[in-house]
């Protein structure tokens, strides 16, 4: 667009505006204001005939239970524990199938490649690096989301995640926050990024900052696999087998409330230190029961959700396995480079209640959460090949039997999986969000020094105890 | 090239449309569009789910008000025009300084929309009828969307519409966007609002008392200066507000060149 000289008028409009002005006084808008409303009630009041029933409405009947103090909560909790529990009992058997099927095509082309006479380092970075790497991710995670994603839409259609709002609505104040946060805190279940993202819903500045901050202490679905893989194999193992996977589902809703404790823990640090200020207030409209449209919601949740997420999980986890490939099978000095670096990195691995490798297969993933459990496991295995994997047995074997993972082991690996740093993808969506390196910084240094200082604490009160 | 009197507002009757019939998705080919409409409303009535009715995109629909933070862009044709659709935030009003707001009012008001469809939640219509009187001091190409006519009808809530549309001067369609009930009358609203087939007559709101006659006072000389300006009046209460970015508008000759546009369209 050219930029043209003022016009001659545009002067004279700004100056006779700037007289008009004086004689205004500050109950000009609300007379501009008052004559729109008043309109608006006129009209309606002609087209619109109420023929309203006598009594509350079913809506207000249901939000009467969902949204009261005495019930509120526990709906919320068991609501969460349900969508858990379905997903753990239902991924369980899809995932082995799927496990079976990849690793067993593994087997297969790393066979035609000796067949063919491949060089062993092609087959081995290939099939047992890369391919092994999707494979995990693909088993693990597919079933999980493909569950999980619909329900949480479901009820995100329904209406429900503003009645959570208006739930923790005053959880939030108390600690200087927005109301407003507890959406953007369960956007961020579904994927945190996006839960950064939609902290735009928030106006006020040091509010939306706050949002953005905390929004990892919500577990996304990328470290949901992770912790129900945990609750799984170290929680429900110990629990009689009727209540195996109530005993997992309750474990990861116990990890939820602990986000989403330091999610108000650290809203309140913030908010009584650098971005000081008082709780905005804001109104919250409860929508209406909408019918959710059952084709939009399995486009969202397994077009947009799923498929988006686990590409992107593919995407980063094929380089990954093909990294622990070469650091396990290239030798400096008679160790691999697997056992060099987790060597080096164990002591202070088991500072935290965790080991070397843990922290090395998190080094690597810190592209993309969701591949964690997959290096780790890559890694344990190292060159050691041909280890069926396809069973919860089989993983209980390897991390409790070979590599002496205890309860302690898993109970600071879930924290640590809760609390650290967000992912590459949330940490660049805070950047464009923020426009500002130094909150960025923080955004993503502040939950990984907590999770280290809950780990180690967690570890030396346990070995202290024990 | 004949010129036809535009019909009025007040004798305009909808087109009888076969339902389904006439438009056809275009999802988010929008290269060399007739026309640019846009899609304005309080938050949560169902913006979203309109825009995927009408281009057959996948815009991500939550009951939640806020929902739609970043603008979304796609497109559909009917009678064999192109039609560009702008998904805008939601917004209570266009008063305050909010971003969802400045960017919902720039679009109207720079963008130069050739039609904004206006969804409303027929269920709490007054509160509603408060952003469309802001639309309208605007722009004078609009159409309501009378949307979520299913709910209203549960709550037992008659809406007349063609009583609407006498009172608003603009075209009100009623509609159920979640099952494409109305999708055909609205687009046909919206053609002839666009190419300009109808004229509207947009509900002007006028204030009393002061400041209703400084405002009335500065638009008689913008009227003047910017002749073919559809919105002096809404102009001189937003200058008279302060509002930077339009005094630049008129410093930087912007608002010469908005007038000139609509003077000749």
């Amino acid at each position: 667009m050219s930029t043209t000289a003022a016009p001659p008028g545009a002067d004279r409009i700004l100056d006779i505006a700037e007289q008009l002005r004086r004689r205004l006084d500050y109950s000009f808008r609300d007379q501009i204001v008052e004559a729109i409303y008043a309109d608006a009630h006129a009209i309606a009041d002609a087209a619109v005939r109420h023929v309203r029933p006598a009594g509350p409405t079913w809506d207000e009947r249901i939000d009467r239970i969902i949204t009261s103090r005495i019930w509120g909560f526990p709906i919320m909790l068991v609501g969460l524990a349900t969508v858990l529990w379905l997903t753990i009992i239902g991924a369980n058997y899809p995932s082995q199938a799927i496990a079976f099927v990849l690793f067993r095509v593994e087997d297969l082309a790393a066979g035609l490649f000796d067949f063919l006479g491949m060089p062993w380092w092609v087959t081995g970075f290939l099939w047992h690096g890369v391919w092994r790497g999707l494979a995990w991710v693909v088993a693990v995670m597919l079933p999980p989301m493909a569950i999980f994603f619909p329900m949480f839409t479901i009820l995100e259609n329904l209406g429900y995640l503003p009645r959570v709002a208006f739930n923790m609505d005053w959880l939030f104040k108390k600690v200087g926050a927005h109301g407003k946060q507890a959406l953007t805190m369960s956007m961020g279940f579904g994927c945190n990024a996006a839960g950064v993202i939609a902290c735009r819903v928030i106006d006020s500045p040091r509010e939306r900052l706050i949002a953005i901050l905390t929004n990892n202490f919500v577990p996304c679905n990328g470290r949901f696999p992770t912790l129900i893989m945990l609750a799984v194999v170290f929680v429900a193992a110990s629990a009689p087998p009727a209540l195996a996977s109530l005993a997992a589902a309750g474990s990861v809703v116990a990890v939820v409330l602990i986000g989403i404790l330091f999610t108000l823990i650290v809203s309140w640090l913030l908010s009584r230190t650098v971005l000081r200020g008082e709780a905005s207030s804001f109104t919250l409209e409860l929508p209406p029961y909408r019918r959710p449209n059952i084709g939009q919601i399995f486009y969202t949740s397994l077009i947009d959700r799923t498929l988006f997420v686990l590409w992107r999980a593919v995407v980063m986890a094929a380089p990954a396995g093909g990294v622990i490939w070469l650091l396990s099978n290239i030798s400096v000095g008679g160790h691999s480079l697997t056992n060099s670096i987790s060597g080096f990195l164990d002591p202070f691995g088991m500072m935290l209640g965790l080991d070397g490798v843990i922290l090395l297969a998190y080094i690597i993933a810190i592209p993309a959460n969701e591949i964690v459990v997959p290096t780790i496991i890559m890694a344990y295995m190292g060159a050691g090949r041909m280890l069926e994997l396809d069973s919860l047995s089989a993983l209980q074997a390897l991390l409790v039997g070979e590599h002496g993972w205890t309860l302690l082991t898993a109970v600071c690996l879930m924290l640590f999986s809760l609390l650290h740093n967000p992912c590459s993808t949330t940490i660049w969506t805070m950047y464009k969000e923020t426009g500002s390196k130094k909150w960025t910084a923080l955004g993503a240094l502040m939950p990984l020094t907590i999770a280290f200082i809950v780990t180690f604490t967690v570890a030396q009160i346990v070995r202290l105890l024990s | 090239m004949t010129t036809k009197r535009p019909k009025s507002i007040r004798r305009w009757t909808l087109p009888v449309v076969e339902p389904g019939g006439g438009a056809r998705q275009l999802g988010i080919d929008t290269a060399e569009v007739d026309h640019v409409v846009c899609l304005a409303g309080n938050p949560n009535t169902g913006k979203s789910t309109v825009f995927n009715a009408l281009t057959g995109l996948h815009q991500h629909v939550g009951n939640w008000p806020g929902k739609t933070v970043a603008r979304a862009e796609g497109g559909f044709e009917y009678d064999g025009k192109k039609y560009k659709l702008v998904d805008l935030p939601g917004t209570y009003s266009l008063l305050s300084a909010s971003t969802d707001e400045e960017i919902a009012r720039d679009f109207i008001l720079f963008g130069q929309p050739d039609c904004t469809i206006i969804v409303v939640d027929a269920t709490v219509l007054e509160r509603n009828l408060n952003l469309v009187l802001q639309i309208l001091a605007i722009t004078d190409k609009a159409v309501v969307c009378l949307n979520l006519m299913d709910e209203a009808r549960r709550k037992d809530i008659e809406v007349d519409h063609e009583r609407l549309t006498a009172d608003l001067g603009i075209p009100v369609v009623p509609t159920v966007a979640r099952t494409a009930h109305g999708m055909p009358e609205l687009i046909a609203a919206v053609a002839v609002v666009a190419s300009g087939a109808i004229k509207t007559k947009p509900r002007r709101v006028r204030a009393s008392g002061v400041a209703a006659d400084a405002v009335e006072e500065l638009a008689t000389i913008i009227e003047e200066t910017y002749s073919g300006l559809p919105n002096a009046r809404w102009v001189a209460l937003r200058v008279l507000e302060g509002d930077k970015k339009v005094e630049d508008a008129i410093k930087n000759g912007e608002l010469a060149e908005l007038a000139q546009a609509t003077g000749t369209a």
